[in-house]
């Protein structure tokens, strides 16, 4: 259950930022989570309310953008969009794949008052 | 562009005591707003109220948390973040990088599943190389010392970590426990983490690389189930080899799925029962410190 550990990094960063920018009340939470990232967004939709409560972020609104995964090709030399690490180029096949985006894990944006 | 109501000729920060373009009454409170082409808004009501004021009569519109204020917004506010998750782990790790480097210190993180035999691995290496290289380990488990305890029946000195209900070793902890292996410098350290393909994938600890650990009994599918962990490491140990023959192991099929996750992890195969494959290991390791140490590595060999 590493997504608990994401949580509560993100209410972390909440309260850092509410401490920095004198803010009390979150009201929404809006994060970017790649496709290729560590953790799937409904995992991290179900421990978030969890870890929120009795946080600043209480009852706080969770938003996730997906980024999508994105490889450069060996191959066939370009940048190809995948879902899943275990994927092949989706032109030409090959599994040598390096990959160069869909991977970010962060905090965005809040909504606060 | 004003963002308060988006005339042009504001200034940002605003920072507009009495000047032509808003006004505030004597009692520097309540605001109307008044605009050159006269037209009247900006009423605000008597709840919420974030502008700064000061004694010279500033007001400060930037100085609430969105550092701005929009016309027909209420005071709730969208504030830019950007920041990693994971951002403190990578802080400390960083940290963690920093130290084993200045103390001469190689560190490999172990990672598997349950039972993939990190710890019968690392027993027997422990052995083979305490003559070489000084040698620590970092021991993560849910629960109980077992572990640590067979590293330090070979004489090498070990921390056990107890992550409780956590299910993997983050850059705090390791640096915690490093602090009490109290390491004079130089050599190796080994990172044993909870066995677990899943978690330890995410959370950096300062290592210089992870060495993923998998055994024949597992299946060959175990890169393709799990891609995160083969991806994040550079060496995969394939454990257990002897037992391949009875299993009906594919070794080939093994190391294609880990390459189609990862096309740079290099693949070994070794027995911590018999010690098959294990001088190969003990090269590999020698060529990561040669990597990392050139005169160290050398004085080894």
């Amino acid at each position: 259950m590493h997504e608990m550990a994401l949580c509560e990094g993100i209410i972390g960063i909440v309260e850092e930022e509410a401490r920095s920018r004198s803010f009390s009340k979150v009201k929404a939470v809006c994060l970017e989570i790649g496709a290729l990232s560590h953790v799937a967004p409904e995992a991290i939709k179900f421990c978030f309310e969890a870890v929120a409560a009795r946080s600043i972020a209480q009852g706080a609104r969770l938003e996730i953008i997906a980024t999508p995964g994105i490889a450069w090709c060996m191959a066939c030399s370009q940048g190809v969009e995948i879902k899943q690490r275990c994927e092949p180029c989706p032109s030409c096949g090959s599994y040598q794949l390096q990959v160069t985006g869909g991977e970010e894990m962060r905090v965005k944006t809040l909504e606060v008052a | 562009m004003c963002t308060v109501c988006g005339c042009n000729d504001a200034k940002t920060p605003i920072e507009y005591a009495h000047d032509e373009h808003h006004e505030h009454d004597q009692f520097g409170r309540h605001h109307h707003h008044e605009h050159r082409q006269d037209h009247r808004h900006h009423n605000h009501d008597g709840g919420y109220h974030d502008h700064v004021h000061d004694d010279a009569g500033l007001l400060d519109c930037g100085g609430n948390p969105a550092g701005q204020q929009i016309a027909g917004m209420s005071s709730d506010r969208i504030i830019q973040v950007e920041r990693d998750i994971l951002g403190k782990n990578d802080r400390l790790a960083a940290e963690n990088r920093a130290r084993f480097r200045a103390d001469d210190v190689l560190a490999f993180n172990l990672v598997s599943s349950p039972g993939a035999g990190k710890t019968s691995l690392l027993v027997r290496a422990m052995s083979d190389l305490m003559d070489s290289f000084m040698i620590g380990v970092i021991e993560g488990d849910q629960h109980t010392s077992h572990d640590a305890e067979r590293i330090r029946a070979t004489g090498v000195p070990a921390i056990q970590v107890n992550t409780g209900k956590g299910c993997h070793l983050d850059a705090a902890m390791v640096g915690e426990a490093y602090e009490r292996l109290r390491w004079p410098s130089g050599g190796i350290l080994f990172i044993e983490n909870v066995g677990n393909l899943v978690c330890p994938a995410a959370f950096d600890l300062g290592e210089a690389c992870k060495i993923v650990v998998l055994s024949t009994t597992e299946g060959e599918d175990k890169p393709l189930k799990y891609p995160d962990m083969f991806a994040s490491s550079s060496l995969m140990l394939i454990n257990k080899i002897d037992l391949a023959p009875v299993l009906d192991f594919d070794l080939a099929r093994t190391i294609e799925y880990a390459r189609r996750v990862n096309p740079k992890i290099e693949a070994l195969t070794v027995s911590a029962r018999t010690g098959e494959g294990f001088p190969a290991f003990y090269a590999w390791i020698r060529r990561q410190a040669a990597g990392v140490k050139p005169a160290a590595a050398a004085a080894a060999e």
